[in-house]
């Protein structure tokens, strides 16, 4: 029973959905901030995406006429909860006390939840351009997942002896050295921040999402709450992406001590490359996403796994 | 209200709807984005659909036949909503009230809560009508 209590505390209060969406929001405010120095403006104060998200809980929810009323509202939710049970794995098995060991595979599946979530919800959602999003959205999901996936592989590769269990890779970088000081690792942790980059629908893979064609596209006709819901999903995505990179490749994250500080700087380095790139690039067509993913980005990531095969 | 009546006051996302301007307008609207003016600061953003929107934005003298899409956006937009008349011909028709096809201003089809005159209105007048609006809601 105590233990029952303690996980569903730990999904819903501290490393799973509040803390994940509180430092999320942060995120995507220092996101907006460095944005805005790039552009030579001042930018929006700190508590900027706390005030978005408690005005769109105060709105009418609008549902479109012809929607799926219950696909529309439940698939944005499905994405929440499976992005804040991604947090709370990855952040109970960087605290070892917890007694807890997280599963790769597991991770790599809930990850693409939001994703698959936001194409259900944007089909549901009747919108012509909506499901223009939706189908881009699947096509980008097929182009990056395979060098995701090659890129996480090679971390588990490289780890001796083998294992899917992220606790098992933390051990291995606690007595050996953290696994980006390798040169296999190196290529996969550039592999798996491009992926990154289209996970999170930030250009210049925000195909499914463009703002000047699509109008937001996948999440064009939500309104109020829901809206509120997608972008804390998305907010919160940005927060377990690079934690989770910091778990496979970078040492996990430290928690006592001055280790505290060297885990946010590790932090702010994954976010500040993720926010340059965002900023430089302009969009790309959806067959160039596909081929660039499919052509050099696999093949990056298939010498990475070949190298680390190799012993490199 | 309390939380999110601070939140309304403190993030407005304008849905800029152009019914039948002269795209005057709408230039000094995208000056208010640009590094000089920066209303991102007071958390104002311009978004792409009408179901983000926390204000109307409408500019032009409103012609009969685009009566309809005006009042059908108003419809669409997810209440609270305020919505703003911009430069002269949203306020009273300006040089168009005489036009055979006026059918406007706009107040005569949609609430307004805000106008903002001017042909067309400098940045400046538009943020000050902007915090005008947000001393009312």
């Amino acid at each position: 029973m105590a233990s029952t209590l303690s996980m569903i505390l730990y999904f819903i209060v501290f490393p799973g959905l509040v803390f994940t969406a509180v430092v999320g929001l942060l995120t995507t405010w220092v996101d907006r901030k460095v944005s805005a120095l790039v552009q030579w403006r001042v930018g929006p104060p700190w508590y900027q995406p706390f005030a978005d998200v408690l005005k769109l809980l105060g709105k009418e929810i609008v549902i479109p006429e012809g929607a799926k009323r219950t696909g529309f509202l439940v698939a944005p939710l499905a994405g929440l909860a499976a992005v804040a049970l991604v947090s709370t794995m990855l952040w109970l098995a960087n605290m070892r006390g917890a007694g807890f060991v997280g599963d790769l595979i597991g991770v790599i599946y809930l990850l693409t939840i939001p994703s698959l979530g936001m194409i259900i919800g944007a089909s549901a959602s009747g919108n012509p351009l909506s499901s223009i999003g939706a189908s881009r959205e699947m096509k980008l999901i097929l182009a990056y997942e395979l060098p995701f996936v090659i890129a996480i592989f090679t971390a588990v590769t490289k780890v001796s002896p083998m294992t899917l269990k992220l606790d098992g890779i933390l051990e291995y970088q606690a007595m050996n050295g953290v696994l980006l000081g390798n040169l296999s690792c190196i290529i996969a942790f550039v592999v798996a921040i491009l992926c990154a980059q289209a996970k999170l629908t930030y250009p210049p893979f925000d195909i499914p999402e463009a703002e000047t064609e699509l109008m937001d596209g996948t999440h064009m006709e939500y309104s109020g709450a829901a809206l509120a819901v997608v972008k804390v999903t998305q907010a919160m995505m940005l927060f377990t992406l690079p934690v989770f990179f910091i778990t496979i490749f970078w040492g996990g994250l430290q928690l006592t001590g001055w280790g505290i500080l060297y885990t946010i700087v590790k932090y702010v380095i994954i976010v500040t490359i993720i926010v340059l790139i965002k900023n430089t690039n302009p969009r790309v067509r959806i067959d160039q996403a596909v081929r660039f993913f499919w052509g050099p980005v696999t093949i990056l990531a298939i010498v990475g796994m070949i190298l680390a095969v190799l012993g490199l | 209200m309390g939380a999110t009546g601070w939140g309304f006051k403190k993030s407005l996302w304008v849905f800029h709807l152009n019914a039948g301007a002269c795209n005057n307008c709408d230039i000094e609207v995208l000056d208010c984005l640009t590094p000089r003016f920066d209303v991102e600061r007071f958390g104002i953003k311009l978004v792409g659909s009408v179901k983000h929107a926390d204000v109307l934005l409408v500019s032009g003298s409103v012609p009969r036949k685009v009566v309809p899409d005006v009042i059908e956006t108003w419809e669409q937009a997810p209440k609270p909503c305020a919505v703003v008349a911009l430069g002269s011909c949203g306020c009273t028709g300006g040089i168009f009230k005489d036009g055979n096809n006026f059918a406007g201003p706009i107040d005569k089809h949609i609430p307004v809560h805000a106008y903002i005159p001017g042909c067309p209105p400098r940045p400046e007048a538009i943020i000050g009508g902007i915090v005008k609006l947000i001393g009312t809601l």
